[in-house]
């Protein structure tokens, strides 16, 4: 389905961040902002055109799960072996089920672009009694059910983490602006969280940007930079090396162990991203390296 | 605690972290969770009481208060205030003692446990040290001479020695085909379980990289990122095995031919640089009754533990 028309239809319930407000806010905010997101959402999914053949694609994948083997303490459930935003769906929505009532011995469900992985101790369940619990959790799910939070990102397209944009631009054969009016013009999922604490894999890119990632990676990319890889965009959370390119940087934390909740994002949220200038990049850098008001989410009606 | 003198790879760990796969931070935790459990029951704590791990080497630590100590692991020479003590045994250190801690004989993993634990504050719910990330155990490092520990209060415990076996010793390293065991072909399983491999020296609390002949995937290299394990044996272009180790990368991109038996990992991580590791295929439920009959040895021995009254030297 085209992206504009899927959002176009969704209730103004976007979650800014800003540091502004007090961070426990966001416990209080995000439900809300759920409660009517949701019931907007499941309008929005019976009135689109596509909506039936997908649910049935994700009930085929929910039928179709292979479970592969990982050793004593774990196993895989996976629903495809590419990138597919159908099969996240379904991968998160298992996910969510199994955190919402662990089966006896269950650890951690880790949900990736296609799969979950479940951990468990071997000494209280096994891998047939897991796989018996799993295969009954997948004939309840409904995955049209679950969505994830609806965020902004501020994005400065400048400074230290703006590394290749004017040659992005230039292979790409359009100006700077356009470039960034393209990568702002998408609403973004976090098909996963993994790599680095916090790192979010992106899906949603415009074709037009996808570039093969550099041969040669870079020693060091600052924190909070934002990327390309092939198909994917990332929102990068600690500083590192890495073969992306970079087109520019978010003041936020995507980590930070010192907040009560150390991370921003979570597999299955849906991101914007908000142009900002120099001057509101350096303020919100500075209140963010203060700590004084860690990284907040705020419910904000556009 | 003070350090006087720290190993290249001291840290605080703890039984791991939990909860946070899925936001890219693995569970840390001990190499070898056997010997690791074995040094806390020695001394009084709960199994997944905050010690410290090293590797090769251990250092020299300082304790101000008396308190009772145990060291676990490879075979170490340890010496308290001077006099040699045996590990696999505690020993109480009085007030203002000095322990010393030498270079592995054999095994590449020590463990330090203290009666009543070491008490940094914990981060995300452990005082693991997740060094990727920077959380745990001192600032999220590895520790440093200099460096100055809490220690929680004297569980008033008895020296005690372990007297039964913690674990079987020696043949194959079992494995469990899979997750990815559809991306390689009958060679390479061949391969797998015919040839003799190297541990080699690019290990860390990550990885362990394996020396030996180069195993193909048939179905390629490259796979979708998902979930990894510690164990999971990852297989990169280069054909060169990666185990995965308790600090790994969450997710992970290249295919993973076979996953370690959980109660053979503590046995291959305790092999040194340099030597031959073979391995063997297992089925789950081969590997479900031996993580069960690991656990009942485990046990055994903990619980009937026998009073240390040995003197040091």
């Amino acid at each position: 389905m085209p992206e504009s028309q899927f959002f176009a239809q969704v209730p103004k319930h976007w979650l800014r961040l800003t540091p502004q407000d007090d961070f426990l806010k966001v416990a209080a905010a995000v439900p809300v902002a759920l409660a009517g997101a949701l019931k907007g959402w499941n309008e929005t999914w019976e009135r689109m055109g596509q909506s039936e053949g997908e649910l049935v694609l994700m009930s085929d994948m929910l039928r179709d799960a292979r479970f592969l083997s990982c050793g004593d303490s774990a196993l895989c459930v996976e629903f495809s072996r590419e990138v597919d935003e159908q099969a996240n769906t379904v991968a998160l929505a298992l996910a969510s089920a199994l955190d919402a009532e662990p089966p006896a011995g269950m650890q951690e469900a880790l949900p990736t672009y296609r799969s979950v992985l479940v951990a468990y101790d071997p000494l209280v369940t096994s891998a047939r009694e897991m796989t018996d619990h799993i295969r009954t959790c997948l004939t309840r799910i409904r995955p049209s059910d679950e969505l994830g939070r609806r965020v902004e990102i501020p994005v400065y397209y400048g400074g230290d983490a703006c590394l290749d944009l004017d040659e992005l631009a230039e292979t790409k054969g359009m100006d700077r602006e356009e470039l960034i009016a393209l990568h702002m013009s998408v609403d973004y999922r976090v098909y996963m969280i993994g790599f680095a604490p916090g790192f979010a894999y992106l899906g949603g890119l415009p074709m037009r940007l996808a570039t093969p990632r550099k041969p040669v990676p870079r020693q060091m990319v600052p924190a909070g930079a934002i990327g390309i890889g092939g198909e994917q965009a990332s929102v990068n959370s600690v500083a590192g090396p890495s073969a992306w390119h970079f087109i520019g940087q978010t003041p936020l934390r995507l980590f930070d162990p010192r907040r009560s909740v150390p991370f921003l994002l979570d597999a299955g949220d849906n991101l914007r991203f908000r142009r900002i200038d120099e001057a509101e990049f350096e303020d919100l850098s500075d209140r963010v390296s203060r700590g004084e008001s860690p990284d907040v989410i705020r419910e904000t009606a556009l | 605690m003070r350090i006087l003198n720290a190993g290249p790879m001291m840290t605080v760990q703890d039984g791991g972290r939990r909860g946070f796969l899925r936001f890219g931070v693995s569970g840390s935790g001990p190499m070898d969770r056997d010997a690791f459990e074995a040094a806390n029951a020695l001394v009084g704590n709960a199994p997944d009481e905050a010690g410290l791990e090293f590797a090769l080497i251990g250092g020299r630590l300082s304790l101000p208060d008396e308190c009772l100590i145990a060291i676990t692991g490879g075979d170490v020479p340890v010496a308290l205030n001077g006099k040699p003590i045996t590990p696999w045994s505690s020993w109480r250190a009085p007030a203002g003692s000095e322990l010393e801690i030498g270079a592995m004989r054999s095994g590449v993993w020590g463990y330090i446990a203290i009666g009543g634990g070491v008490t940094c504050p914990p981060v995300m719910g452990s005082r693991a040290t997740h060094l990727r990330s920077g959380v745990g155990g001192l600032d999220g490092r590895v520790l440093r001479t200099g460096d100055i520990l809490p220690l929680g209060p004297d569980t008033g415990a008895e020296p005690r020695k372990l007297v039964k076996p913690m674990r079987l010793r020696g043949g194959p390293i079992s494995l469990v085909p899979g997750p990815q065991d559809d991306y390689f072909d009958a060679d390479a399983f061949s391969c797998l379980f015919n040839q003799a491999f190297q541990v080699s020296q690019q290990r860390d609390r990550m990885a362990m990289m394996l020396d030996g002949p180069e195993i193909h995937a048939a179905g390629g290299h490259d796979i979708v990122s998902d979930g990894t394990l510690m164990g999971s044996i990852q297989v990169p272009p280069s054909g060169r095995l990666i185990v995965l180790m308790a600090d790994r990368q969450t997710t992970g991109g290249f295919p993973k031919i076979a996953t370690v038996a959980s109660a053979d990992l503590g046995r291959l991580v305790q092999t040194p640089s340099g030597k031959a590791v073979r391995f063997r295929s297992v089925t789950v439920e081969q590997a479900e009754a031996m993580v069960r009959e690991a656990a009942k040895m485990r046990r055994s021995a903990l619980e009937n533990l026998a009073p240390n009254d040995l003197l040091p030297g």
